[in-house]
Protein backbone atom coordinates (compact mmCIF):
# COMPACT_ATOMS: atom_id res chain seq x y z
CA UNK A 1 0.00 0.00 0.00
CA UNK A 2 2.93 2.34 0.66
CA UNK A 3 3.35 3.98 -2.70
CA UNK A 4 5.39 6.88 -1.29
CA UNK A 5 8.76 6.07 0.08
CA UNK A 6 9.81 7.56 3.35
CA UNK A 7 11.49 10.87 3.48
CA UNK A 8 14.08 11.89 6.04
CA UNK A 9 13.20 14.84 8.21
CA UNK A 10 15.68 17.16 9.90
CA UNK A 11 14.33 19.58 12.44
CA UNK A 12 16.30 22.25 14.17
CA UNK A 13 14.36 24.42 16.57
CA UNK A 14 15.34 27.41 18.66
CA UNK A 15 14.04 27.50 22.22
CA UNK A 16 10.30 28.01 22.03
CA UNK A 17 8.43 30.05 24.58
CA UNK A 18 4.67 30.28 24.69
CA UNK A 19 3.23 32.96 26.93
CA UNK A 20 6.53 33.45 28.72
CA UNK A 21 6.91 29.74 29.49
CA UNK A 22 9.65 27.65 27.94
CA UNK A 23 7.96 24.91 25.90
CA UNK A 24 10.85 23.38 24.02
CA UNK A 25 14.55 23.84 24.43
CA UNK A 26 16.72 24.44 21.42
CA UNK A 27 16.58 21.02 19.84
CA UNK A 28 17.83 19.06 16.87
CA UNK A 29 15.79 16.14 15.75
CA UNK A 30 16.57 13.84 12.86
CA UNK A 31 13.88 11.45 11.77
CA UNK A 32 15.22 8.68 9.58
CA UNK A 33 13.58 8.00 6.23
CA UNK A 34 11.11 5.12 6.18
CA UNK A 35 11.53 4.55 9.90
CA UNK A 36 9.22 4.94 12.85
CA UNK A 37 10.58 7.27 15.51
CA UNK A 38 8.72 7.33 18.82
CA UNK A 39 8.72 10.40 20.99
CA UNK A 40 7.98 9.97 24.69
CA UNK A 41 8.01 12.28 27.65
CA UNK A 42 5.91 13.55 30.53
CA UNK A 43 2.71 15.45 29.84
CA UNK A 44 3.16 19.09 28.98
CA UNK A 45 6.77 18.68 27.92
CA UNK A 46 6.05 19.85 24.38
CA UNK A 47 5.63 16.64 22.41
CA UNK A 48 2.36 17.74 20.90
CA UNK A 49 3.70 21.23 20.25
CA UNK A 50 6.54 19.74 18.27
CA UNK A 51 4.15 17.60 16.27
CA UNK A 52 1.82 20.52 15.60
CA UNK A 53 4.76 22.62 14.41
CA UNK A 54 5.71 19.92 11.93
CA UNK A 55 2.11 19.45 10.82
CA UNK A 56 1.92 23.14 10.00
CA UNK A 57 -0.77 23.74 12.60
CA UNK A 58 1.45 26.19 14.44
CA UNK A 59 3.65 28.73 12.67
CA UNK A 60 7.33 27.83 12.77
CA UNK A 61 9.13 30.20 15.14
CA UNK A 62 11.82 32.41 13.62
CA UNK A 63 15.11 30.59 13.44
CA UNK A 64 13.50 27.18 13.08
CA UNK A 65 14.66 25.00 10.23
CA UNK A 66 12.76 22.01 8.94
CA UNK A 67 14.36 20.28 5.98
CA UNK A 68 13.53 17.07 4.20
CA UNK A 69 15.73 14.42 2.67
CA UNK A 70 15.07 15.62 -0.87
CA UNK A 71 15.40 19.31 -0.08
CA UNK A 72 11.82 20.20 -1.04
CA UNK A 73 9.50 21.85 1.45
CA UNK A 74 7.60 19.79 3.97
CA UNK A 75 4.27 21.46 3.32
CA UNK A 76 1.67 19.20 1.77
CA UNK A 77 3.69 16.03 2.41
CA UNK A 78 2.52 15.30 5.93
CA UNK A 79 -0.42 13.24 7.13
CA UNK A 80 -1.63 13.76 10.67
CA UNK A 81 -3.44 11.42 13.02
CA UNK A 82 -4.60 12.68 16.38
CA UNK A 83 -5.63 11.23 19.70
CA UNK A 84 -9.33 11.40 18.80
CA UNK A 85 -10.51 9.70 15.68
CA UNK A 86 -11.96 13.02 14.44
CA UNK A 87 -14.38 11.24 12.14
CA UNK A 88 -17.11 13.57 10.89
CA UNK A 89 -20.41 12.27 12.27
CA UNK A 90 -22.43 13.29 9.21
CA UNK A 91 -20.29 11.34 6.73
CA UNK A 92 -20.30 7.59 6.32
CA UNK A 93 -17.11 5.58 6.63
CA UNK A 94 -16.05 5.88 3.01
CA UNK A 95 -16.85 9.61 3.03
CA UNK A 96 -14.61 10.04 6.07
CA UNK A 97 -11.77 8.03 4.58
CA UNK A 98 -11.96 10.03 1.36
CA UNK A 99 -12.32 13.36 3.17
CA UNK A 100 -8.93 14.82 2.15
CA UNK A 101 -9.63 14.75 -1.59
CA UNK A 102 -13.08 16.30 -1.11
CA UNK A 103 -11.59 19.10 1.01
CA UNK A 104 -9.05 19.84 -1.70
CA UNK A 105 -11.76 19.85 -4.35
CA UNK A 106 -10.37 16.73 -6.02
CA UNK A 107 -12.25 13.65 -7.14
CA UNK A 108 -11.65 11.00 -4.47
CA UNK A 109 -10.25 7.62 -5.50
CA UNK A 110 -13.05 5.53 -4.05
CA UNK A 111 -11.50 2.21 -5.08
CA UNK A 112 -8.41 3.03 -3.07
CA UNK A 113 -10.59 4.14 -0.16
CA UNK A 114 -12.42 0.80 -0.29
CA UNK A 115 -9.14 -1.09 -0.44
CA UNK A 116 -7.83 0.77 2.61
CA UNK A 117 -11.06 0.18 4.50
CA UNK A 118 -10.61 -3.51 3.76
CA UNK A 119 -6.96 -3.31 4.82
CA UNK A 120 -7.93 -2.01 8.26
CA UNK A 121 -10.51 -4.79 8.54
CA UNK A 122 -13.67 -2.76 8.04
CA UNK A 123 -14.81 -4.16 4.69
CA UNK A 124 -18.59 -4.17 4.46
CA UNK A 125 -18.99 -1.18 6.79
CA UNK A 126 -18.37 1.48 4.13
CA UNK A 127 -21.83 2.96 4.55
CA UNK A 128 -21.80 3.04 8.35
CA UNK A 129 -21.82 6.34 10.19
CA UNK A 130 -19.16 6.83 12.91
CA UNK A 131 -21.80 6.56 15.64
CA UNK A 132 -22.48 2.99 14.49
CA UNK A 133 -18.84 1.96 14.94
CA UNK A 134 -17.03 0.96 18.13
CA UNK A 135 -14.09 2.96 19.46
CA UNK A 136 -11.57 0.53 17.99
CA UNK A 137 -13.31 0.54 14.61
CA UNK A 138 -13.36 4.32 14.58
CA UNK A 139 -9.62 4.42 15.23
CA UNK A 140 -9.08 1.96 12.38
CA UNK A 141 -11.14 4.25 10.18
CA UNK A 142 -8.93 7.16 11.23
CA UNK A 143 -5.89 5.08 10.32
CA UNK A 144 -7.38 4.35 6.89
CA UNK A 145 -8.06 8.07 6.40
CA UNK A 146 -4.45 8.86 7.35
CA UNK A 147 -3.13 6.29 4.86
CA UNK A 148 -5.53 7.55 2.20
CA UNK A 149 -3.64 10.83 2.20
CA UNK A 150 -0.64 8.83 0.94
CA UNK A 151 1.99 11.19 2.33
CA UNK A 152 5.63 10.20 2.84
CA UNK A 153 5.62 11.53 6.40
CA UNK A 154 3.04 10.56 9.00
CA UNK A 155 2.74 12.39 12.31
CA UNK A 156 0.82 10.54 15.00
CA UNK A 157 -0.20 12.13 18.28
CA UNK A 158 -1.07 9.36 20.75
CA UNK A 159 -3.17 7.69 18.08
CA UNK A 160 -4.25 4.68 20.14
CA UNK A 161 -4.51 6.18 23.62
CA UNK A 162 -8.31 6.44 23.57
CA UNK A 163 -8.98 2.71 23.14
CA UNK A 164 -8.75 -0.21 25.57
CA UNK A 165 -5.54 -2.23 25.93
CA UNK A 166 -6.41 -5.30 23.80
CA UNK A 167 -7.80 -3.09 21.02
CA UNK A 168 -4.66 -0.97 21.23
CA UNK A 169 -2.53 -4.08 20.92
CA UNK A 170 -4.35 -5.16 17.75
CA UNK A 171 -4.26 -1.65 16.30
CA UNK A 172 -0.50 -1.48 16.85
CA UNK A 173 -0.04 -4.67 14.87
CA UNK A 174 -2.23 -3.32 12.09
CA UNK A 175 -0.52 0.08 12.03
CA UNK A 176 2.98 -1.43 12.00
CA UNK A 177 2.17 -3.33 8.82
CA UNK A 178 0.35 -0.52 7.04
CA UNK A 179 2.84 2.22 7.90
CA UNK A 180 5.89 0.22 6.83
CA UNK A 181 8.13 2.23 4.55
CA UNK A 182 6.84 5.61 5.63
CA UNK A 183 8.62 8.09 7.86
CA UNK A 184 6.59 8.15 11.03
CA UNK A 185 6.94 10.34 14.08
CA UNK A 186 4.82 8.82 16.84
CA UNK A 187 4.08 10.67 20.05
CA UNK A 188 2.99 8.26 22.77
CA UNK A 189 2.66 7.86 26.51
CA UNK A 190 2.92 4.11 26.34
CA UNK A 191 6.49 2.69 26.61
CA UNK A 192 5.39 -0.71 25.33
CA UNK A 193 3.76 0.86 22.28
CA UNK A 194 7.00 2.68 21.49
CA UNK A 195 9.09 -0.47 21.99
CA UNK A 196 6.85 -2.60 19.79
CA UNK A 197 6.47 -0.12 16.93
CA UNK A 198 9.55 2.08 16.81
CA UNK A 199 12.95 1.80 15.19
CA UNK A 200 14.17 4.54 17.47
CA UNK A 201 12.92 6.09 20.70
CA UNK A 202 13.50 9.62 21.90
CA UNK A 203 12.52 10.85 25.35
CA UNK A 204 11.79 14.54 25.79
CA UNK A 205 13.09 15.48 29.21
CA UNK A 206 12.15 18.78 30.85
CA UNK A 207 15.09 21.09 31.47
CA UNK A 208 15.25 24.68 32.75
CA UNK A 209 15.35 26.07 29.20
CA UNK A 210 12.69 23.76 27.81
CA UNK A 211 12.69 20.10 26.93
CA UNK A 212 15.66 18.21 25.55
CA UNK A 213 15.41 15.06 23.42
CA UNK A 214 17.41 12.05 24.61
CA UNK A 215 18.09 8.89 22.67
CA UNK A 216 17.04 5.59 24.30
CA UNK A 217 18.64 2.17 23.90
CA UNK A 218 16.49 -0.19 21.80
CA UNK A 219 15.92 -3.90 22.28
CA UNK A 220 17.24 -6.09 19.44
CA UNK A 221 15.07 -6.95 16.47
CA UNK A 222 12.90 -5.02 14.08
CA UNK A 223 9.37 -3.81 14.74
CA UNK A 224 6.77 -5.16 15.20
CA UNK A 225 8.43 -6.62 18.31
CA UNK A 226 6.46 -9.19 20.28
CA UNK A 227 5.20 -7.85 23.58
CA UNK A 228 6.20 -10.99 25.50
CA UNK A 229 9.88 -11.00 24.52
CA UNK A 230 12.09 -10.66 27.64
CA UNK A 231 14.30 -8.00 26.03
CA UNK A 232 11.22 -5.91 25.19
CA UNK A 233 9.82 -6.32 28.67
CA UNK A 234 13.14 -5.37 30.27
CA UNK A 235 13.38 -2.33 28.01
CA UNK A 236 9.82 -1.40 28.91
CA UNK A 237 10.67 -1.44 32.62
CA UNK A 238 13.83 0.61 32.02
CA UNK A 239 11.96 3.11 29.85
CA UNK A 240 9.16 3.44 32.40
CA UNK A 241 11.71 4.25 35.10
CA UNK A 242 13.43 6.68 32.80
CA UNK A 243 10.11 8.45 32.19
CA UNK A 244 9.24 8.49 35.88
CA UNK A 245 12.59 10.20 36.58
CA UNK A 246 12.04 12.69 33.80
CA UNK A 247 9.11 14.42 35.47
CA UNK B 1 -51.05 9.47 23.37
CA UNK B 2 -50.35 10.73 26.88
CA UNK B 3 -50.28 14.44 25.91
CA UNK B 4 -53.67 13.99 24.23
CA UNK B 5 -55.12 12.44 27.37
CA UNK B 6 -53.66 15.25 29.48
CA UNK B 7 -55.21 17.84 27.16
CA UNK B 8 -58.56 16.03 27.30
CA UNK B 9 -58.41 16.00 31.10
CA UNK B 10 -57.70 19.72 31.15
CA UNK B 11 -60.67 20.38 28.86
CA UNK B 12 -62.91 18.30 31.12
CA UNK B 13 -61.83 20.29 34.19
CA UNK B 14 -62.45 23.52 32.27
CA UNK B 15 -65.94 22.39 31.17
CA UNK B 16 -66.74 21.26 34.70
CA UNK B 17 -65.54 24.51 36.19
CA UNK B 18 -67.66 26.60 33.79
CA UNK B 19 -70.78 24.52 34.54
CA UNK B 20 -70.21 24.50 38.29
CA UNK B 21 -69.36 28.20 38.70
CA UNK B 22 -71.82 29.43 36.05
CA UNK B 23 -69.31 31.99 34.74
CA UNK B 24 -71.01 34.05 32.03
CA UNK B 25 -69.78 33.01 28.55
CA UNK B 26 -68.42 36.47 27.74
CA UNK B 27 -65.93 36.00 30.60
CA UNK B 28 -65.03 32.37 30.01
CA UNK B 29 -66.80 30.22 27.41
CA UNK B 30 -66.87 26.48 27.96
CA UNK B 31 -64.80 24.27 25.62
CA UNK B 32 -67.99 22.83 24.11
CA UNK B 33 -69.23 26.29 23.26
CA UNK B 34 -65.86 27.15 21.67
CA UNK B 35 -66.02 23.94 19.64
CA UNK B 36 -69.53 24.85 18.53
CA UNK B 37 -68.42 28.32 17.38
CA UNK B 38 -65.43 26.80 15.63
CA UNK B 39 -67.80 24.48 13.75
CA UNK B 40 -70.48 27.05 12.85
CA UNK B 41 -68.11 29.88 11.88
CA UNK B 42 -65.55 27.70 10.12
CA UNK B 43 -66.31 29.36 6.75
CA UNK B 44 -65.38 32.73 8.23
CA UNK B 45 -62.49 31.64 10.40
CA UNK B 46 -60.68 29.46 7.87
CA UNK B 47 -59.70 32.23 5.39
CA UNK B 48 -58.30 34.24 8.30
CA UNK B 49 -56.31 31.22 9.42
CA UNK B 50 -54.92 30.89 5.89
CA UNK B 51 -53.84 34.54 5.97
CA UNK B 52 -52.07 34.15 9.30
CA UNK B 53 -50.53 30.85 8.19
CA UNK B 54 -49.15 32.50 5.04
CA UNK B 55 -47.64 35.28 7.13
CA UNK B 56 -46.04 32.79 9.48
CA UNK B 57 -44.58 30.57 6.76
CA UNK B 58 -43.28 33.45 4.64
CA UNK B 59 -41.82 35.10 7.75
CA UNK B 60 -40.22 31.82 8.75
CA UNK B 61 -38.68 31.35 5.30
CA UNK B 62 -37.42 34.92 5.07
CA UNK B 63 -36.17 35.08 8.65
CA UNK B 64 -34.36 31.77 8.27
CA UNK B 65 -32.75 32.86 5.02
CA UNK B 66 -31.60 36.20 6.44
CA UNK B 67 -30.49 34.60 9.71
CA UNK B 68 -28.40 31.95 7.93
CA UNK B 69 -26.86 34.51 5.59
CA UNK B 70 -25.92 36.76 8.50
CA UNK B 71 -24.41 33.88 10.48
CA UNK B 72 -22.35 32.79 7.47
CA UNK B 73 -21.19 36.33 6.86
CA UNK B 74 -20.15 36.70 10.49
CA UNK B 75 -18.32 33.38 10.43
CA UNK B 76 -16.56 33.85 7.10
CA UNK B 77 -15.63 37.50 7.30
CA UNK B 78 -13.58 38.72 10.22
CA UNK B 79 -14.64 42.34 9.74
CA UNK B 80 -18.25 41.24 10.03
CA UNK B 81 -17.71 40.17 13.58
CA UNK B 82 -16.32 43.56 14.54
CA UNK B 83 -18.84 45.69 12.66
CA UNK B 84 -22.03 43.64 12.50
CA UNK B 85 -22.15 41.64 15.72
CA UNK B 86 -22.44 44.60 18.15
CA UNK B 87 -25.14 46.06 15.90
CA UNK B 88 -26.99 42.76 15.86
CA UNK B 89 -26.94 42.48 19.64
CA UNK B 90 -27.94 46.14 20.09
CA UNK B 91 -30.85 45.66 17.69
CA UNK B 92 -32.26 43.08 20.06
CA UNK B 93 -32.50 45.68 22.82
CA UNK B 94 -35.39 47.25 20.87
CA UNK B 95 -38.57 45.30 21.62
CA UNK B 96 -40.11 44.09 18.39
CA UNK B 97 -43.56 45.01 19.67
CA UNK B 98 -42.50 48.64 19.92
CA UNK B 99 -41.68 48.86 16.22
CA UNK B 100 -44.85 47.06 15.10
CA UNK B 101 -46.74 50.34 14.56
CA UNK B 102 -43.82 51.67 12.52
CA UNK B 103 -43.84 48.58 10.31
CA UNK B 104 -47.56 49.04 9.70
CA UNK B 105 -46.93 52.70 8.89
CA UNK B 106 -44.19 51.83 6.39
CA UNK B 107 -45.51 48.61 4.89
CA UNK B 108 -49.25 49.11 5.15
CA UNK B 109 -52.09 47.04 6.55
CA UNK B 110 -51.53 44.08 4.22
CA UNK B 111 -49.35 40.99 4.46
CA UNK B 112 -46.10 42.95 4.15
CA UNK B 113 -45.96 44.40 7.65
CA UNK B 114 -46.87 41.05 9.29
CA UNK B 115 -44.30 39.13 7.29
CA UNK B 116 -41.70 41.73 8.24
CA UNK B 117 -42.70 41.37 11.89
CA UNK B 118 -42.43 37.56 11.81
CA UNK B 119 -39.14 37.82 9.90
CA UNK B 120 -37.61 40.13 12.50
CA UNK B 121 -38.72 37.92 15.38
CA UNK B 122 -37.37 34.75 13.69
CA UNK B 123 -34.16 36.24 12.40
CA UNK B 124 -32.37 36.58 15.72
CA UNK B 125 -32.70 33.05 17.16
CA UNK B 126 -31.75 31.58 13.79
CA UNK B 127 -28.75 33.88 13.29
CA UNK B 128 -27.37 33.44 16.81
CA UNK B 129 -27.90 29.67 16.97
CA UNK B 130 -26.26 29.11 13.58
CA UNK B 131 -23.41 31.52 14.28
CA UNK B 132 -22.77 29.87 17.63
CA UNK B 133 -22.63 26.51 15.88
CA UNK B 134 -20.24 27.86 13.27
CA UNK B 135 -17.92 29.22 15.94
CA UNK B 136 -17.87 26.06 18.00
CA UNK B 137 -16.52 23.65 15.46
CA UNK B 138 -14.46 20.90 17.07
CA UNK B 139 -10.91 22.33 16.75
CA UNK B 140 -9.54 18.88 15.89
CA UNK B 141 -11.67 18.75 12.73
CA UNK B 142 -10.28 22.09 11.58
CA UNK B 143 -6.71 20.95 12.37
CA UNK B 144 -7.32 17.81 10.37
CA UNK B 145 -8.70 19.85 7.47
CA UNK B 146 -5.66 22.12 7.63
CA UNK B 147 -3.23 19.20 7.42
CA UNK B 148 -5.23 17.89 4.46
CA UNK B 149 -4.67 21.15 2.63
CA UNK B 150 -8.25 22.44 2.76
CA UNK B 151 -8.88 26.05 1.83
CA UNK B 152 -10.76 28.29 4.26
CA UNK B 153 -13.76 28.06 1.97
CA UNK B 154 -13.68 24.26 1.84
CA UNK B 155 -13.30 24.07 5.62
CA UNK B 156 -16.30 26.39 6.01
CA UNK B 157 -18.63 24.51 3.65
CA UNK B 158 -17.53 20.95 4.26
CA UNK B 159 -16.80 21.08 7.98
CA UNK B 160 -18.02 24.15 9.81
CA UNK B 161 -21.44 24.40 8.14
CA UNK B 162 -22.43 20.72 8.55
CA UNK B 163 -21.07 20.79 12.10
CA UNK B 164 -23.24 23.83 12.85
CA UNK B 165 -26.45 22.32 11.44
CA UNK B 166 -27.57 20.85 14.80
CA UNK B 167 -27.16 24.33 16.30
CA UNK B 168 -29.14 25.83 13.44
CA UNK B 169 -31.80 23.18 14.00
CA UNK B 170 -32.34 24.25 17.60
CA UNK B 171 -32.56 27.84 16.41
CA UNK B 172 -35.17 26.80 13.87
CA UNK B 173 -37.20 25.02 16.54
CA UNK B 174 -37.26 28.22 18.58
CA UNK B 175 -38.12 30.18 15.43
CA UNK B 176 -41.02 27.87 14.64
CA UNK B 177 -42.35 28.42 18.14
CA UNK B 178 -42.13 32.23 18.08
CA UNK B 179 -43.14 32.80 14.45
CA UNK B 180 -46.91 32.92 15.24
CA UNK B 181 -46.24 35.63 17.86
CA UNK B 182 -44.72 37.87 15.21
CA UNK B 183 -47.62 37.44 12.81
CA UNK B 184 -50.33 37.94 15.44
CA UNK B 185 -48.71 41.00 17.00
CA UNK B 186 -48.47 42.44 13.51
CA UNK B 187 -52.19 41.82 13.04
CA UNK B 188 -53.10 43.39 16.36
CA UNK B 189 -51.40 46.63 15.44
CA UNK B 190 -53.38 46.99 12.24
CA UNK B 191 -54.83 44.54 9.79
CA UNK B 192 -57.94 43.69 7.84
CA UNK B 193 -57.51 39.92 7.93
CA UNK B 194 -55.92 37.15 9.95
CA UNK B 195 -56.62 35.42 13.25
CA UNK B 196 -55.12 38.29 15.26
CA UNK B 197 -57.56 40.64 13.55
CA UNK B 198 -60.47 38.27 14.30
CA UNK B 199 -59.45 38.11 17.96
CA UNK B 200 -59.27 41.89 18.22
CA UNK B 201 -62.70 42.32 16.59
CA UNK B 202 -64.28 39.60 18.74
CA UNK B 203 -62.78 41.13 21.87
CA UNK B 204 -64.31 44.49 21.02
CA UNK B 205 -67.73 42.88 20.70
CA UNK B 206 -67.38 40.69 23.81
CA UNK B 207 -67.56 37.59 21.60
CA UNK B 208 -65.17 35.74 23.86
CA UNK B 209 -66.13 32.38 22.35
CA UNK B 210 -65.03 33.56 18.89
CA UNK B 211 -61.80 34.77 20.42
CA UNK B 212 -61.20 31.39 21.94
CA UNK B 213 -62.07 29.69 18.65
CA UNK B 214 -59.46 31.84 16.84
CA UNK B 215 -56.98 31.13 19.62
CA UNK B 216 -57.60 27.39 19.28
CA UNK B 217 -56.94 27.57 15.55
CA UNK B 218 -53.77 29.58 16.13
CA UNK B 219 -52.51 27.17 18.77
CA UNK B 220 -53.25 24.23 16.49
CA UNK B 221 -51.33 25.86 13.66
CA UNK B 222 -48.41 26.76 15.91
CA UNK B 223 -48.18 23.21 17.25
CA UNK B 224 -48.46 21.68 13.79
CA UNK B 225 -45.68 23.99 12.59
CA UNK B 226 -43.44 23.08 15.51
CA UNK B 227 -43.92 19.33 15.12
CA UNK B 228 -43.48 19.49 11.36
CA UNK B 229 -40.25 21.46 11.81
CA UNK B 230 -38.99 19.08 14.45
CA UNK B 231 -39.74 16.01 12.34
CA UNK B 232 -38.18 17.50 9.26
CA UNK B 233 -35.02 18.50 11.10
CA UNK B 234 -34.67 15.08 12.66
CA UNK B 235 -35.07 13.41 9.28
CA UNK B 236 -32.49 15.74 7.74
CA UNK B 237 -29.91 15.39 10.53
CA UNK B 238 -30.01 11.69 11.39
CA UNK B 239 -26.55 11.77 12.98
CA UNK B 240 -27.58 14.37 15.52
CA UNK B 241 -28.40 12.95 18.94
CA UNK B 242 -30.85 15.41 20.46
CA UNK B 243 -32.64 15.28 23.77
CA UNK B 244 -36.09 15.37 22.26
CA UNK B 245 -35.73 12.18 20.28
CA UNK B 246 -33.84 10.32 22.99
CA UNK B 247 -36.91 8.76 24.56
CA UNK B 248 -38.16 7.32 21.32
CA UNK B 249 -34.75 6.26 20.00
CA UNK B 250 -33.70 4.29 23.05
CA UNK B 251 -35.55 1.11 22.32
CA UNK B 252 -34.60 1.08 18.68
CA UNK B 253 -31.58 -0.94 17.56
CA UNK B 254 -29.23 1.04 15.37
Amino acid sequence: MASSDGLALHVSLPAIRLGGRAILGAARLDVAAGRLTALLGPSGVGKSTLLRLLAGLLPLPPGARVTTGDGRPLQGRVAWMGQQDLLLPWLDLIGNVALGARLRGERPDLDRARALIAAVGLAGREGARPAQLSGGMRQRAALARTLMEDRPIVLMDEPFSAVDAPTRHRLQGLAAGLLRGRTVLLVTHDPLEALRLAHRILVLRPAPDGAVAEEQPMPPGEPLRPAHEPAVLAAQAALLERLAEAV
Amino acid sequence: MRPLLAALGLLLIWEGFVRWSEVPPFLLPSPLRVADVLWRRWEILWPHAVTTGTEILLGLALGTLLGCATALLLAAWRGGRRWLLPLLVASQAIPVFAIAPLLTLWLGFGLGSKIAMATIIIFFPVATAFYDGLRRTEPGWLDLAATMGASRRAALWRIRVPAALPGLASGLRVAAAVAPIGAVVGEWVGASAGLGYVMLQANGRSQTDVMFAALTLLAGMAMALWFATDRLLRALLPWQPDQLSEDTEKGRPS
